[in-house]
């Protein structure tokens, strides 16, 4: 079978229960009977799905960790999406809530619970009001017995965390907490919980109909399957795109159109994620082996091609600010860090850098990861230091001669407007 | 044995520091940095001193082990800040939220 697999039949307007079951044919039931839960687990440690939030744990040990709980699970669907540069999970849910609901279903017959809640950034309103009808359709939900429900989650890039959404719907604080204990042992109301991005889902509804062999048919044999990507920037039709693993960039570029002017760079994995230079990267495999070398990966599955017409410098500076000002602030390396490091991008970026400027940055992105409650800090310093190393002709020249007439150009990385820092 | 610290918790005090010079040092916002070798039996005591006067109960001793959980090493990170090396006592116990 070839592409697109997640994105089959999908189009501008929401696929109803009707035509979802026309396309994908009946819900995949894993039933409750004894060793089904076995064999959904079973299929998909043979698929090798792993986690398409970013963080790509694979699913089916988390799945393990919450059958060898002791109470009765909880599954969550996160769909809150807090990467400004992605849009495939509130697509997924506006275009397809159906496959998404298959998947989380699945997994709650396969751990015998009740409940499911899909966590929707509150912003996403066409999101929200897709899945509220997809519940509707399906009030019996498709020969389970599951109740689901929405829960909105405030917009944010840390509130998207795992378990910020847990700390929100417990106590109504969007903000990570420290782990362990993992979610899979303690989470919503002190429950086992299971928590998988809505991508992520949408594949399992596909493994549970067709199985972990034909998943197997796409992509590398070390990287299964297919997968989402953002792509925007400098190409004609920015959008979502269903690649298969091991793939080129070419492709994808070409699939959008084309590029609308020579790139300067790609940046892979979003705001937490890693710069490359234009040339290294065009021949570039979309995988995990495919981007290692290049000391990079798709994370959530965001690609963004800069044009050689925008300003590096202004860009990334733009982003670490607002990635220092999306902190949670409850970590002191973190808010102290990202701060400092955002600072001082901004005065290079301006011309008033001081001589150690680049030094400072670098060991502050150093200093700060691997010491946050969850990876906020981590994901930050890794954009940066490797904006530095992709960009190093441009900081140079900043750090010198100032602002540039590119500056002032409309930023092709997009941030959100600031909100007032929740401080602690 | 090796100490954690829960960087929510954390209000950068810095008794960790002075008290085990030979484990913590601090960045210099006066955050701690804690070296992830395991303690030898040598520092354990001064270690579980240094545990007990966090002002915010931030820091953690834990037990050094690991499990498999379906082929992804992970350490298995039990409390063991008691004395007897047993479940922390219930007032110690970490907080989710501020």
């Amino acid at each position: 079978m070839s592409l697109p697999r997640v994105l089959l039949g999908a189009g501008p307007e929401t696929m109803d229960f009707a035509v979802h079951r026309r396309v994908h044919g009946d819900p995949p039931t894993a039933g409750r009977a004894a060793g089904a839960a076995a064999r959904l687990h079973a299929e998909l440690t043979r698929a090798g799905l792993r986690g398409r939030g970013g963080g790509a744990f694979p699913l089916a040990a988390k799945l393990a960790a919450a059958q060898r709980a002791k109470r009765r699970p909880v599954v969550v669907v996160n769909a809150t999406e807090g990467e400004p540069l992605s849009v495939k999970d509130r697509m997924l849910l506006e275009s397809l809530p159906h496959l998404v609901l298959d998947g989380a279903l699945c997994l709650a017959d396969a751990l015998d619970t009740g409940e499911v809640i899909i966590a929707i950034d509150e912003c996403f309103g066409d999101a929200t009001a897709s899945m509220r009808r997809a519940l509707l359709e399906r009030p019996d939900l498709g020969g389970h017995t599951a109740q689901a429900k929405i829960v909105n989650v405030p917009s944010g890039y840390v509130t998207g965390q795992e378990t910020a959404i847990v700390n929100f719907i417990n106590s109504g604080i969007p903000r990570p907490v420290t782990q362990p204990p993992r979610l899979t042992e303690r989470g919503i109301a002190k429950r086992p919980t299971l928590m998988s991005n809505a991508e992520t889902l949408a594949h399992v509804a596909l493994i549970a109909r067709h199985g972990a062999e034909w998943f197997r048919e796409m992509g590398r044999e070390d990287e299964p399957g297919s997968a989402l990507v953002t792509l925007s920037g400098g190409v004609r039709a920015p959008g979502v795109f269903e690649i298969e693993y091991g793939s080129r960039l070419g492709s994808v570029i070409e699939a959008a159109g084309g590029l609308t002017e020579p790139v300067r760079a790609f940046l892979f994995g979003g705001y937490a994620g890693s710069w490359v230079g234009g040339e290294a990267a065009r021949s570039a495999r979309l995988s995990r082996a495919g981007l290692a070398p290049l000391r990079a990966s798709l994370g959530a599955g965001i690609i963004v091609a800069l044009p050689e017409s925008a300003c590096p410098v202004a860009e990334v500076a733009r982003v670490a600010a607002w990635m220092a000002d999306e902190s949670a602030h409850q970590c002191g390396p973190c808010v102290n860090g990202l701060g400092s490091i955002a600072d001082v991008l901004i005065d290079v970026c301006e011309g008033r850098g001081g001589r150690d400027a680049f030094g400072d940055i670098r060991r502050w992105s150093e200093l700060v990861t691997g010491r946050g409650a969850c990876a906020h800090p981590d994901g930050t310093a890794r954009f940066v230091t490797s904006a530095l190393s992709t960009f190093a002709t441009e900081f140079d020249d900043h750090a010198r001669h100032g602002l540039c007439e590119a500056c002032e150009r409309r930023p092709v990385l997009i941030v959100p407007r600031r909100r007032v820092a929740v401080r602690s | 044995m090796r100490l954690d610290v829960d960087p929510i918790k954390c209000e950068a005090h810095g008794l960790c520091a002075e008290l085990l010079p030979e484990r913590i040092t601090l960045d210099e916002w006066g955050y701690p940095i804690i070296d992830p070798a395991p303690i030898p039996a040598s520092l354990q005591d001064l270690a579980r001193r240094t545990v007990n006067a966090c002002p915010t109960l931030a820091l953690k001793l834990r037990a050094l082990e690991s499990r498999p959980l379906d082929g992804v090493q992970t350490r298995s990170r039990r409390v063991v800040s008691g004395r007897d090396g047993g479940e922390a006592a219930p007032g110690r116990r970490a907080r989710s939220t501020r």
